[in-house]
């Protein structure tokens, strides 16, 4: 049922005369990678868009009553239902635009935290892809339950620090690997679904246009840094993104109708993942003497992920 | 005088009733997910789908979550919207039943009522809409197939009231009346779209003109204005339902008010209860009526919010009131008891009052528990003394 989507690249003259559609003002942290994802993404569209916005730190500091920072219609509902509510509001739209009520062409985008989506909200999102509603569902996976403090959720990454998974003496830090939700939603067979990073806004809103363009449903995983669960600069967090996708942590990818491609390939300029975790607090315990084994094992997951999505590329590429 | 068309009378069974009135309704979205024993409306529903007799957008969710939070999207997108569900399923909503109220939204929910787990029983009692009662719904009770009928028929006009506003649950036994076959009357298709209207939407979402935010963080400086509000809207809605209620009847012929009262006037003992055990009720009382004893019946059909005044002022002058709750709240009495019971306060003179459970799980009320639960009745309204305020009946020791 789906086609393939030839979006044209984002060129930075084409935005300069757009307005951000998050305003300033709200109040998300200093240097907070989510915020720079959404206005990248709001950026990218041109049709009049729907927001769905799932409990978290997102959705409690845009909208602070009697304040909003949204220019757009925005909804939130609850935590683990932002793809629900996107199904229902998407489903009053085609009711309406059946029956004549409404003329204009609209679009749809979920956004949950890590935990939202990867966690709680889980199963509200496999339904919502499965049911083929035509919506986007953009994670900004900082990888932890940020709002509610730093705990630990199934998208954080192994050995890192938590306030549920505090690194102690007996236990250091989270023992598993991150859940991989863009590939299980690819396993979905939804339209598209890829993996961004706010450091490449290029790659990003390219990859959003080609999502709100295909015909079905749609994922995007997208990092989004957090200085406080990382323990990291708030000045940092575009160059930790970027270094999350340059040493494979984070890749760079999209499945369109099956296909899949790997959109940045360091080839032998490959950084090991020290280079990504050494800046953060949250994996300091990793160098301290005695959990050496935790760096090479980091490294091993990352690489063999790696090595998955290169042959996945190769079997399933163009 | 009824001004509307008579249909002649028809064998069907409750969900057959209600999901009929859906059809009638044909509702802009509505959001399915199966559970005993409301499953068969959804699964009549989808036929009038698959079969182009509705124009309904209909979602398969993949939970009764989902479907209360498709409900709610769509609700706010600027349409009507519906669900059905029992027991587990509305259990499972419960987090976005106070979000639908909320936001002020006029969803209605089918609720077959069932008994809440565990044990697992798939069977009639009011254990799910009691557990819902402080959600911020109204709530409607019908005895039969018929006035689940007439009720969802009204629900939307009671819902969508400006003064209102707030989603509504329109209730019926499990199985007791959702799977019975009773005759009823069904409206003509063009009768009941002309009473329930066109909808019109406050604040639609898809509205770019004027974009909203919905559902904003609302801390201590502003939550309890919030709450306030919608305290206010409940206070509207007894005089509404006296209104569509009045237009209803008028119009089809068939009377309902906030509750019913059966040889009420001039009864010394009265029983209450809610939804299919009424029936069984009824005929008891006629029973004890030919026996010279005045007995009397009250029904509630609002259940929430709960009309207190009225309620007091029919009971005031009964010497003995026996409350029946097909739900309990372990620790305290039953939830229907304790509702009469604030009701009657402002007159503590009148009737000795006390409370049975029964029925839980779906176990039947028979005319001789009725009968029992009557003579009772008598001996308290002869002594005023209360053995026990509350008491299980019909069950093993
Ligand atoms: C059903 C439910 N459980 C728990 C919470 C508490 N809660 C609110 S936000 C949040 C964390 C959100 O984490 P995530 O989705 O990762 O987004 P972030 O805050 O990191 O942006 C939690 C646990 C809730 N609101 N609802």
């Amino acid at each position: 049922m789906s086609t393939t989507t030839k979006e044209k690249p984002v060129t930075l003259k084409t935005l300069t005369n757009k307005q951000d559609l998050l305003s300033g003002g709200h109040r998300m942290c200093a240097g907070c990678g989510a915020p720079t994802v959404v206005r990248q993404v709001l950026l990218a569209i041109d049709e009049p868009v729907v927001i769905s916005n799932a409990t978290g730190c997102l959705e409690v500091s845009t909208c602070l009553f009697p304040y909003t920072a949204w220019r757009v219609p925005w909804m939130h509902s609850a935590f683990e239902n932002a793809a629900a509510t996107a199904s229902g509001i998407e489903t009053m739209y085609r009711a309406l635009r059946k029956k004549g009520k409404i003329k204009k062409n609209m679009k749809f985008i979920a956004f949950g935290g890590d935990g939202g989506t990867y966690d709680i909200g889980f199963q509200a999102l496999s339904g919502a892809m499965e049911r083929g509603h035509q919506l986007l569902y953009i994670c900004y996976d900082n990888g932890a339950y940020m709002n509610t403090g730093i705990q630990r959720s199934s998208a954080t990454p192994f050995g890192a620090n938590t306030t549920t998974c505090p690194a102690g003496s007996k236990i250091p830090g989270k023992l598993q690997k991150r859940k991989d939700l863009t590939r299980i939603m690819a396993a979905h067979n939804v339209a598209y679904a890829a993996q961004a990073s706010p450091h490449n806004w290029r790659d990003l809103m390219t990859k959003v246009k080609k999502a709100l363009a295909s015909d079905g449903p749609a994922y995007m995983g997208i990092v989004a840094p957090c200085n406080r669960g990382w323990r990291t600069q708030t000045d940092d967090s575009i160059l930790l993104s970027r270094l999350a996708v340059e040493t494979c942590y984070w890749p760079l990818y999209e499945v369109e109708n099956g296909t899949w491609t790997i959109n940045y390939d360091p080839k032998d300029k490959k950084k090991p993942i020290t280079e990504w975790i050494k800046p953060q607090g949250r994996f300091k315990h990793l160098f301290a003497p005695g959990n050496e084994w935790m760096l090479e094992k980091f490294q091993q997951i990352v690489d063999e992920d790696w090595e998955s999505l290169k042959k996945l590329q190769g079997t399933f590429g163009r | 005088m009824t001004t509307a068309t008579k249909t002649k009378m028809q064998a069907v069974t409750g969900n057959q009733a209600v999901a009929e009135a859906l059809r009638q309704i044909d509702p802009d979205v509505i959001a399915a997910y199966p559970i005993t024993p409301s499953t068969e409306i959804m699964q009549r529903f989808s036929e009038f789908v698959s079969n182009g007799k509705v124009e309904t957008e209909l979602i398969l969710v993949e939970s009764e979550h989902s479907a209360m939070s498709a409900c709610i999207g769509a609700s706010a997108a600027g349409g009507r919207v519906a669900t059905a569900t029992s027991a587990q399923g509305l259990a499972l909503m419960w987090e976005m039943l106070h979000i639908a109220s909320g936001y002020r939204l006029p969803i209605m929910i089918s609720l077959v009522n069932r008994a809440l787990s565990a044990p697992l029983n798939i069977h009639g009692d009011h254990s799910d809409g009691m557990g819902a009662r402080d959600t911020g719904w109204i709530q409607l009770y019908s005895e039969n197939a018929q006035e689940a009928y007439d009720n969802s028929v009204m629900a939307y006009r009671i819902a969508e009231h400006v003064d209102v506003r707030l989603p509504i649950m329109v209730c019926m036994d499990g199985f007791i009346i959702s799977h019975s076959i009773e005759s009823m009357q069904f409206l003509e298709d063009e009768d009941v779209k002309k009473f329930v209207g066109e909808h019109k939407q406050i604040d639609p979402l898809l509205d770019f003109d004027n974009p909203k935010s919905i559902g904003a963080l609302v801390l201590p400086d502003y939550y309890m204005e919030h709450k306030r509000a919608q305290h206010e809207a409940t206070t509207k809605v007894k005089q509404v339902v006296l209104n569509v209620s009045a237009e209803f009847g008028k119009k089809f012929g068939r009377d309902y008010g906030l509750f019913e009262t059966y040889r009420l006037e001039d009864a010394e003992v009265v029983l209450v209860a809610l939804n299919s055990a009424a029936g069984t009720i009824k005929d008891e009382v006629d029973r004890y009526r030919e026996k010279g004893v005045k007995a009397g019946l009250l029904k509630p059909r609002l259940f929430r919010p709960f009309p207190y005044d009225e309620v007091g002022d029919a009971l005031k002058n009964a010497k003995a009131v026996c409350v029946m709750d097909r739900a309990d709240s372990y620790g305290g009495h039953g939830p229907l008891f304790m509702e009469v019971a604030s009701a009657l306060y402002p007159h503590r003179q009148g009737p000795a009052l006390f409370n049975k459970v029964y029925g839980l799980g779906g176990r039947d009320l028979m005319p001789h528990h009725v009968d029992q639960v009557l003579d009772e009745t008598i001996e308290v309204a002869k002594t005023g003394a209360v053995k026990m305020i509350k008491e299980y009946i019909t069950v093993r020791n």
